[in-house]
């Protein structure tokens, strides 16, 4: 046993019924790190969670939480991990601080203790306003800073996240990031799932992606969009009748394909990173080209899961919001 | 939501669960106590779901003296000295099935989920759920008393009595609750709940001596009024609020409680643990 290793799972299979949740997933997190579950709706993302922490018995295979078995130590490993669910497990009749202040009690931070905890939260959260207010009044982008902060009362060592994002709007999501950011820079462990290969790529450190209760590929991030290919440019030059000329500039940064005809007007190439950006930005100036739309892509789920798979992710996603683009990069018009 | 994320708080070097959390006595008592406040503030933000205790022991204590009083005692004062223990009954046991119905609710939104993952003994969370409602039951108490005594009712023994009466009904509608507790645990949808709660308690209510004395029941009926629970409670009441002979009826209604609870707590703490 690798004492370094905060999460490990082997070979958890878990059956509903007639239905096969997991057939055998492997998983391991080492101390202090971000792994990102990436997988489609019904892949067995939530499974996985509710077994890691201590929800679900696994019907075979087993899982172990800093050391701890999560079936035969269920109780101590409790005492470790910060559960936050798809839906916000809070009491909606109860305040936000009624909420946090129960949570520290049952974790036996006492009166006093689990008052300043609950105090300490709510300004980190920017819920001190609404503090005061059942949880049922909140925002869902309030609700889900609640639901964080609650797993968060007993300062456990390790966070599980399950789709933490979903739902919410991009302004939002960057603000949740952070959140995940400074609990790491804290010394957390967080196992993190996700649909959005750009979540997993802004925050983990690895990446698993599960599809139908299977471990499909396990790398960095760097490596699985490595394996993906990379990113994708696309460009809409101003004046179609220079496609051909860009067309031509694109090539040259592509990684190998050469640019591709995407929608009417729409050139798009794969390219190895960011700097393909700042180059095409640079050779369409010197040729005079004026574009509409420049923009960089990161492979949706849909892209990694085909390329992975050869077939469309297992189940159906939400489509837009996979498509994301890369701060700093969006439809602008670019002066040539 | 504007940017919040300032660092955090606390020192990076913030004590782990172990150095904060002490061992401290009855885990299970104290968590279950904070479960009860939790229950407790529910009730408060949500009084429209008091109707059960509140409106309904006021209206039948009319409609049933009214009607029955002429029909039954041929006066509708004597006759209601005679219902109000009754209907008492009748009211706290049929307020134990809400706790089912919110239970099966609860169960479906995320906050169980949280409570399975936090090291509190499994049992609390319904342990508080249980007795949060005790307040409900005092409520069946105080608002069918009042509005008794503003009718006409009299209790003819001592205060002392009249409380331990009150005391043994909310005892016996704490001690129902598990089998409302075990049906919300085990159906699946909270109107079956209700449903199956009220096949169980309609029975008990009206096929007892709630309405009448049992010997003015139909021969058939009276083996099973003889031990139905609702009958040893409402003729306990009768001796404790009037003086009528108690007999073992005490007894009988505090072996039933034990009865209710010894098979139905174990059936729906397992069948909470398998809910999961």
């Amino acid at each position: 046993m690798n004492t370094d290793l905060v999460i490990e799972a082997e070979g958890l299979v878990k059956h509903f019924g007639e239905t096969t949740a997991l057939q055998g997933v492997d998983l391991v997190v080492p101390r202090g790190t971000v792994l990102g579950v990436l997988g489609p709706n019904g892949a067995g993302k939530t499974t996985t969670v509710r077994i890691l922490s201590t929800l679900l018995t696994p019907d075979a295979g087993h899982a172990r939480i800093a050391g701890l078995d999560v079936v035969r130590d269920a109780e101590q490993v409790r005492h470790r991990i910060g559960l936050t669910g798809q839906y916000a497990s809070v009491d909606e009749d109860l305040t936000g601080r009624q909420n946090l202040v129960l949570f520290g009690t049952l974790l036996e931070l006492g009166r006093a203790g689990a008052r300043a905890r609950a105090d300490e939260l709510l300004e980190w959260f920017d819920l001190t306003d609404a503090a005061d207010r059942p949880a049922k009044t909140y925002s869902g982008g309030m609700r889900r800073r609640l639901d964080l902060a609650a797993s968060l009362v007993g300062r456990p060592e390790v966070i599980f996240l399950d789709e933490p994002t979903t739902g919410l709007d991009p302004a939002k999501r960057e603000a949740m990031w952070d959140v995940v950011r400074s609990l790491v820079a804290d010394g957390s462990t967080v196992l993190l799932t996700t649909q959005y290969l750009e979540e997993a790529d802004a925050l983990a450190d690895e990446i698993t992606v599960v599809d139908h209760g299977r471990v499909i590929a396990h790398d960095t991030p760097d490596g699985l969009k490595r394996v993906v290919g990379g990113q994708t440019l696309e460009v809409r030059p101003a004046d179609a009748a220079r496609l051909a000329e860009t067309a031509q500039i694109l090539s040259q940064v592509s990684t190998g394909a050469p640019a591709d005809e995407l929608r009417k007007g729409m050139l798009a190439v794969p390219v190895a990173d960011d700097e393909a950006l700042t180059a095409t930005v640079a050779r369409l100036g010197a040729a005079g080209i004026a574009v509409t739309e420049l923009s960089l892509h990161l492979p949706s789920l849909d892209e990694v899961f085909f390329t992975l798979t050869g077939r469309p992710a297992s189940d159906e996603t939400p489509g837009s919001p996979t498509t994301t683009r890369t701060p700093g990069s969006t439809d602008q018009e670019v002066a040539a | 939501m504007t940017t919040t994320t300032v660092a955090r708080p606390t020192a990076p070097t913030a004590p782990r669960p172990a150095a904060v959390r002490q061992a401290r006595p009855f885990p299970l008592v104290r968590h279950a106590a904070a479960l009860t406040k939790r229950s407790l503030i529910k009730t408060w933000r949500t009084p429209e779901a008091l109707i059960d205790v509140t409106l309904q022991p006021i209206i039948f204590l009319a409609i049933f003296a009214t009607i029955f009083g002429n029909a039954v005692a041929g006066s509708t004062g004597d006759y209601l000295q005679f219902l109000l223990p009754g209907i008492l009954a009748q009211t706290i046991a049929q307020g134990a099935i809400a706790i089912g119905v919110n239970l099966n609710t609860d169960l479906t939104k995320g906050i169980f989920d949280r409570f399975k993952s936090m090291p509190i003994p499994r049992s609390a969370p319904l342990l508080g759920a249980v007795l949060g409602d005790v307040v409900r039951y005092v409520i069946v108490a105080v608002v069918t008393l009042a509005t008794g005594y503003a009718m006409g009712f009299r209790i003819r023994t001592d205060p002392l009595q009249a409380f331990a009466g009150c005391l043994l009904a909310v005892l016996f509608a704490v001690c129902l609750s598990w089998v409302s507790v075990w049906i919300g645990m085990k159906v699946r949808t909270s109107g079956a709940v209700q449903g199956v709660m009220f096949l169980i308690v309609m029975p008990l209510s009206f096929g007892s001596n709630v309405f009448v004395q049992t010997g003015d029941l139909p021969t058939w009926m009276q083996g099973f009024v003889d031990v139905n629970p609702l009958t040893h409670l409402v003729d306990s009441m009768r001796g404790l609020f009037l003086g009528a002979p108690l007999g073992n009826h005490v007894w009988w209604t505090l072996a039933w409680c034990v009865g209710l609870v010894a098979t139905f707590m174990p059936l729906a703490l397992r069948a909470y643990r398998r809910n999961l």
